[in-house]
């Protein structure tokens, strides 16, 4: 019990796991065909990136990983504020969120 | 307790991140996301950095979810229909992102070694807590950046004020 209690996680496991997430973020961001649903796995791989940082930062004893983090947040959140926007303007116009019927820019 | 932590945190975020991709109404997905916000802050907390897991669970998982929340909410967004969806996405996006999940687990497998292990909690070179050592580089050396972030987020609340205003 003690053995498991002071066990250690190579970085690389976080590594993979940020990579798990990511590539789970890219598959939703293909298959679905919610405008909010895809908004949200973008959301998801912004998360995958930035647990990428957060170990780096721990692996480099250094503080910059995680300032970068922080950043990536700030602009995150006034991403999320902008797109949910369009969406209701887009939603206001058209009456769908399905991106296969927002299609104005492909005729 | 680092092992344990990562692999219930770890596994918790894998499931609710499946779950994500197979549930069809929003609002499920949008749960889903929280877990996995929450989750990657138990982690983020495991590798010593207190700050960001407290910003995680308060601009993640509480400001950017809500306002999803509430985006699905106002628009009644309902269950997806199932489409064929676009062929592209299936012939080039799944075959593509397999290949840069292996792409990804192969550089950091055959680079293990030197990637080093993990031990719970803050390892700075700093002395003092992660918060002064965070407090005290963005607020010297990173004031500028810092400030110029403000004025992002200003621009970015007149623009969601300007696109989501109902058109005279």
């Amino acid at each position: 019990m003690t053995g498991l209690a002071n066990a250690t996680v190579p970085v690389s496991l976080y590594l993979i796991l940020a990579a798990v997430l990511f590539t789970i973020g890219i598959a939703a961001f293909l298959v679905k065909r919610n405008i909010i649903s895809i908004f949200m796995s973008i959301e998801l791989m912004l998360n995958a990136v930035n647990l990428t940082f957060v170990a780096f930062s721990h692996m480099w004893h250094q503080v910059s990983g995680q300032i970068f983090v922080f950043f990536v947040m700030v602009v995150a959140a006034a991403e999320a504020a902008v797109g949910l926007a369009i969406i209701i303007a887009i939603f206001r116009t058209r009456q769908t969120l399905n991106v296969d019927q927002i299609n104005l820019m492909k005729s | 307790m680092q092992l344990v932590l990562f692999v219930i945190f770890g596994l918790l975020a894998v499931v609710a991140a499946l779950n994500l991709l197979l549930q069809r109404h929003p609002i499920n997905s949008a749960l889903s996301l929280v877990v996995v916000m929450m989750s990657l802050a138990v982690l983020y907390w495991s590798l010593g950095a207190e700050f960001l897991a407290a910003a995680q669970v308060i601009v993640y998982s509480g400001a950017i979810m809500v306002l999803f929340v509430f985006t699905i909410m106002l628009l009644n967004a309902g269950e997806e229909e199932p489409t064929t969806g676009s062929r592209a996405a299936s012939i080039v996006g799944f075959p593509g992102a397999a290949a840069i999940f292996c792409l990804l687990s192969f550089v950091f497998l055959s680079e293990r070694k030197a990637l080093g292990a993990t031990t719970l909690g803050g390892e700075l070179n700093t002395a003092g807590s992660n918060l002064a050592a965070i407090s005290s580089l963005l607020f010297t050396k990173l004031l500028l950046p810092f400030e110029v972030t403000s004025v992002l987020i200003l621009v970015a609340i007149l623009g969601a004020v300007v696109l989501a205003r109902k058109e005279q």
